[in-house]
């Protein structure tokens, strides 16, 4: 039983250690180590094309966690309010947004902004001046809009169980002490939440720095780091790659261990 | 004393809260029906009943949390029907504290204080932290967080919080029920040192007895949405209305039968094998209605040898309580009976282990005849 379970985890996690160990490899092979090295780190770093790729990724997760932040608190909140089968349906059609593979949000994110923008897009023609008129087309936009409506399904689920496990009491007791609805928002309930939110956030942005499906389909002519990896991997893999990969891999798990804690310190303040 | 029936009596001093036929109604239940009271300025007015008798509604709608469906709830001579909980005067101490976990405990207490506008200046606030936490007997507790502190203390700091507002109405929603026993008598004891000090009114929620009965001015009993009596814990025990009063007020022995005679305040029972037990009628109850007649355990004395009219047992349990000890016999039509004997009593007469033999007596007009319902 020991065994198969050692089994289990070299199977799972053997071929990161190996793109983890490669990427500090002194020779440009990735397949026979000749020693150890940074360089691939440095040259990963100075690559205008990889520079590039990363600070579109970065402000494309920055912006869509916010959005998603956001807008999903407000969700999981006004949901909170809603009782019995409506409840239920928005429950279950939140879990399920989470469920749908990857590549069908890509795709039905693409259609469904290709439809938009063969709408508007004449219409814009049609009331700016001639050969002035702006185009909307695939780039930061729909990259943004695509992450941020998938995290915020993340979101909603992570505040929707913190939610369910606060005390409402809590919320009385502050209309109790005088404080009107917002001020009992402002000064209760956020600070209470306020974890999971940035749980939420820090998930958001994880999720969209590292995604290549969704992104894929919705980037237009942007690339980001997920996207330069895989189209420079057809060009045969260098260490380099694999240094990318593994800052990616650390900067993610960095993200999701801070995300965990929080949640945890929080769920213990928020029972006492 | 007060007439024992009415619901609707009169407060014994003018009125500092009142509900006239508030009515509130879940889809079908009605956990508040009708419910007309008047809570006297410094009273300290309990209800009490089961879970689901509608207690907490009246608190929550004297707080602003529910609105009745139909009637009205009066604050200080002002109509607060709809007016919501952030307006109204009145502080709540939670059943479970719902203390702010993210909150100092001097920041907890200070909270309502913060909310007022214009906001009061910070050493004034400041100050009346440190008077409240003094009352409570907390000083220098102030910067601790929530979730160092014990229950007992928490307790003392969700009171701190509601009574440094000064609000014409504290609630109390079952406040002791998470507190050991030790500890609630302590706490009960403070709850009516600081009501007295403070000359707030008190509303207390519990389904405890002993809890309405030890700091009450006044209780109110309720079942199903309804006060069924009201009056001071005396004469409560002295003078139920029904069974169901009787049976949630003390402790006591019920032998079910049926009216068969009554003349002015006496009356008999006779139960479904023909014994006959006189005592006196609560209320008018007409021949050939079903009634209960209650003994409470302490009217009724245990003898090793037996006297006039006196009633043959077997002692089945004994438990001492110091003071009092108390038996539980059983007779062979009457059932179970609770006998609780005084210890001079006892000295006198010898105690009785479980197995003995005895005779129960009772002097007939300690009996209350009550209705069933």
């Amino acid at each position: 039983m020991r065994l198969y379970a050692l089994a289990v985890y070299l199977f799972l996690y053997l071929p990161i250690a190996v793109i983890a160990l490669f990427s500090f490899n002194a020779g440009r092979h990735a397949s026979q180590f000749t020693g150890f090295s940074v360089q691939w780190y440095g040259k990963a770093l100075s690559n205008p094309f990889v520079m590039e790729a990363l600070w579109t990724s970065f402000v494309v997760a920055l912006s869509s966690a916010l959005i998603a932040s956001v807008f999903g608190t407000m969700a999981a909140l006004a949901l909170q309010g809603v009782r019995g089968r409506v409840r239920a349906v928005a429950d279950a059609l939140i879990y399920v947004a989470v469920m749908v593979p990857g590549i069908v949000i890509g795709i039905a994110t693409l259609i469904a902004l290709v439809t938009l923008f063969g709408w508007i897009n004449p219409l814009l023609a049609r009331l700016a001046p001639e050969g002035q008129a702006p185009q909307l087309s695939m780039g930061y936009g729909s990259l943004i809009a695509a992450h941020a409506l998938f995290s915020m399904a993340l979101v909603i689920i992570i505040l929707r169980a913190r939610l369910a496990g606060m005390d409402r009491s809590l919320m009385e007791a502050s209309a109790d002490l005088y404080a009107p609805p917002f001020a009992t928002f402002r000064q209760v309930t956020l600070p209470l939440i306020f974890p999971g939110i940035l749980a939420g956030f820090l998930l958001s942005f994880t999720f969209s720095f590292d995604d290549f499906i969704i992104a894929f389909f919705v980037a237009g002519s942007e690339t980001t780091l997920p996207i330069y990896v895989f189209s420079s991997i057809r060009r045969g893999v260098t260490p380099e790659i694999n240094a990318i990969g593994t800052m990616v891999l650390a900067v993610s798990l960095l993200l999701l261990v801070a995300a965990q804690i929080i949640l945890r310190s929080g769920a213990r303040r928020g029972e006492s | 004393m007060q007439s024992p029936s009415a619901n609707t009596e009169t407060a014994p001093r003018p009125l500092i809260a009142e509900f006239r036929a508030a009515t509130r109604r879940y889809g079908d239940v009605l956990a508040a029906d009708a419910l007309s009271i008047g809570i006297g300025r410094g009273e300290f007015l309990s209800f009490l009943g089961p879970s689901g008798c509608g207690k907490t509604t009246a608190l929550r709608m004297l707080a602003g949390f529910e609105t009745p469906t139909s009637g009205e709830v009066y604050l200080d001579g002002e109509r607060v029907t709809e007016v919501p909980a952030y307006r109204r005067p009145v502080n709540m101490v939670f059943q479970h504290y719902a203390l702010f976990p993210h909150l100092s405990v001097a920041d907890n207490i200070s909270y309502g204080l913060r909310q007022r506008r214009p906001r009061p200046d910070r050493a004034e606030v400041a100050q009346k932290v440190d008077r409240a936490l003094a009352m409570v007997r907390l000083s220098g507790f102030g910067p601790r967080r929530i979730w160092e502190m014990s229950g007992g203390q928490q307790q003392r700091v969700a009171l701190a919080r509601a009574i440094v507002n000064e609000p014409k109405l504290l609630l109390l929603d079952e406040p002791l029920a998470a507190l050991d026993r030790k500890l609630r008598r302590e706490m009960q004891i403070e709850l009516q040192t600081l009501q007295r000090q403070l000359g707030i009114t008190f509303v207390l929620v519990t389904h405890d007895q002993e809890e309405a009965l030890s700091m009450s001015d006044r209780i109110c009993i309720m079942r199903g949405g309804r006060i069924v009596q009201s009056g001071s814990p005396n004469a409560l025990y002295d003078q139920p209305v029904s069974r169901y009063v009787a049976d949630f007020v003390g402790k006591s022995n019920f032998i079910d039968g049926i009216v068969t005679a009554q003349s002015g305040k006496d009356g008999q029972v006779e139960t479904a094998l023909g014994q006959r037990f006189a005592g006196r009628l609560s209320g008018s109850l007409e021949q050939g209605t079903k009634a209960s007649l209650s003994i409470r355990p302490e009217q009724i004395g245990l003898t090793h040898a037996p006297r006039g009219g006196a009633e043959p047992v077997s002692v089945i349990n004994r438990i001492f309580l110091g003071e009092h000890t108390e038996y539980l016999v059983r007779h062979a039509t009457l059932g179970d009976l609770l006998v609780l004997v005084a210890r001079q009593a006892e000295a006198s007469e010898g105690g009785f282990a479980p197995g003995d033999a005895g005779f129960i007596s009772w002097a007939p007009e300690t009996g209350l005849i009550l209705g069933q319902d």
